[in-house]
Parts: C-alpha cells; sequence; structure tokens
C-alpha cells in the first residue's frame, strides 16, 4: 500500500492554489475498520489528503528544494463523513509563504457541499536538517507524475509549469538514458 | 484610524486563542508565549500569520525573532548574550521587556522572553506606521 491520500490533480496554480481529487472505495481495507459495518473515510485521512494537496502546492513554489513537513493542523472541522463511491474535492489555497514555512487553508468538497475545512501549518527544512532521503528525487517525480501534476500545473504567468531539471535528470538516470 | 491600545489587545488575544487552543482568560498582559501558553516554535508561524492578517500588517521575522544576533559570535559568549549583545537586541526589540533576561541573558531563555504585552506593544508600532 501506498501513502497517497489524492488520486489525481484537477488544477494547480503554482503558489497560489491547488485542487485534487480523492474517490472513496469500498475496496480501500480502512474503510472497513473505522466503524465497522459503517465503512467512511475516517476524517485523519481526509486531513492527510487535504495536507498531501497543500504540501505538494507548497513544496512546488521553491521548486521541491525544501523538504515540506505538516507542523501543525491549526483547526479542522468536519461537517459530513464521505462514504464509499463518493468523491472529495479538496481546495487548497496557500495564505502566507515565507522561507522556513506556510500556511493553506483546505475545504473538503463532497459535490457542492463542504465537508470539512482544515488550516495547516507546514515548515518548510533546508538540507541542514534533511538527515536523509525520504524519495529518490526519480521516485518523487513518479509521484508526482502518477498524481497528474504536470498535466494541469500552470505557473505565476499562466503557462505550463516547468519539471525542476534536477528531477528530470534523476528520472533519466533512474531509466537508464543518463 | 488606528485601533485603540484595547482593540489591538483583543485582537492579539484572539490572534493567540486561535493559535494555541488556549482559553480567554489564559492570555493575560502578563503571559509569556512560550512559558504560559505553550507556544512552540512552529506556533509563532502561525501567530505571525493571524497577526498580519488581523491588523493588515507586514511582520519580517528577524524583528520578532533575532536569530542571526543569537547566533552571532561577536553577541553571544558561552550561551551568554554579551552586553553588546543585549544593547543590540534593545535596538532590534524596542517593543520587548528585557530587564529579566538581561540580569541573567542566556540565549536558550530567550524564547521565553516575550509576553503578551510585548506583542501588543510590537503590533501597536506597526500600525502606527
Amino acid at each position: 500500500m501506498r501513502w497517497f491520500w489524492i488520486d489525481r490533480f484537477v488544477e494547480f496554480q503554482s503558489g497560489r492554489r491547488a485542487v485534487a481529487i480523492k474517490c472513496v472505495s469500498l475496496g480501500e481495507p480502512h474503510l472497513h475498520d473505522y466503524f465497522p459495518g459503517f465503512p467512511v473515510q475516517p476524517p485523519s485521512l481526509v486531513v492527510e489528503g487535504i495536507a498531501q494537496t497543500g504540501g505538494i502546492l507548497v513544496g512546488e513554489y521553491y521548486g521541491f528544494s525544501n523538504r515540506v513537513v505538516l507542523a501543525k493542523i491549526s483547526s479542522a472541522k468536519f461537517y459530513a463523513l464521505p462514504r464509499p463511491g463518493d468523491q472529495l474535492r479538496y481546495e487548497l489555497t496557500i495564505e502566507s509563504i515565507q522561507q522556513d514555512g506556510s500556511m493553506c487553508r483546505g475545504v473538503s468538497y463532497l459535490g457542492d457541499k463542504m465537508q470539512a475545512e482544515v488550516e495547516l501549518c507546514f515548515a518548510h527544512l533546508n538540507e541542514r536538517n534533511q538527515s536523509r532521503e525520504l524519495y529518490s528525487p526519480a521516485g518523487f517525480l513518479r509521484m508526482l507524475r502518477a498524481f497528474g501534476l504536470y498535466d494541469v500545473a500552470i505557473d505565476a504567468n499562466g503557462q505550463p509549469a516547468v519539471i525542476p531539471q534536477y528531477l528530470l535528470d534523476a528520472e533519466r538516470q533512474d531509466l537508464g538514458h543518463a | 484610524m488606528a485601533p485603540s491600545d484595547s482593540e489591538i489587545f483583543d485582537k492579539v488575544r484572539q490572534a493567540l486563542i486561535d493559535a494555541l487552543g488556549v482559553e480567554d482568560d489564559e492570555v493575560t498582559a502578563e503571559a509569556t508565549l512560550v512559558g504560559d501558553l505553550g507556544a512552540e516554535s512552529i506556533d509563532f508561524l502561525d501567530i505571525v500569520f493571524r497577526l498580519e492578517k488581523t491588523f493588515g500588517i507586514d511582520i519580517p521575522r528577524a524583528e520578532l525573532f533575532p536569530e542571526d544576533i543569537l547566533t552571532n559570535s561577536n553577541f553571544v559568549h558561552n550561551g551568554r548574550v554579551t552586553e553588546t549583545g543585549v544593547a543590540e537586541l534593545k535596538k532590534r526589540m524596542p517593543f520587548a521587556d528585557l530587564s529579566n533576561f538581561e540580569e541573567n541573558p542566556l540565549v536558550q531563555e530567550f524564547g521565553n522572553l516575550l509576553t503578551v504585552k510585548d506583542m501588543c506593544r510590537y503590533v501597536r508600532g506597526k500600525v502606527a506606521g
């Protein structure tokens, strides 16, 4: 199992906003354990999906040069429990971003109804406090591609976002094209 | 029109309640952000964001957290801020009451210096332009 709690990006404006969707399926094992007999997507995993959307939004702003860590959930409100067959739409907005951290607001929608509202605080760790690699750059790019990030991402000028060169180089090397 | 001191205090208090999840009555003027209200380093990002939004001001990180001074060997000796360093801190942070810190200026104690009153003074200085 991969720790992916979004399925696809459907909108991505560098440094501003991102929208990702998550389809809830009865085929996912965790749905059967939260409330046995009443399968729902647990709120904690909704927050995780919102945080993954926000983490990538924030990380992309700095060309994925910092490690972005969810440091704090400032607030979280839930209005509905997502059921199998539901599609969640996570809309993230950067409220504030600085070199060492950022604040994002995330809203989860079920159709046109608000399902959850979350305020998140991310810490951006630089090289000094990155003692070990969590992802290989090639694996990281593979994940971004799986999310369809670069199918929809645009930069601040509305042009297609460019994949950082070091990720492309790592991918090429990984495929044996170096 | 510039907000009154009590308006500033109420808004600063609300920002701290929202950022730290503390109760109204815990946020007194004398309360220290770290020691009394339990703020951790990541909370300062949250607090700064809320103050910027509430008051429409820009808060450069170095104004509230002069890490460059505290990590500079010209101003710190054996874990203590030197006299020159304290003078530099006073210059950088005119809103903060450094009298207690001055008595035993350990770098590790610096984080527990800021009080709610200091934050209000800082904001007042910013909104006054």
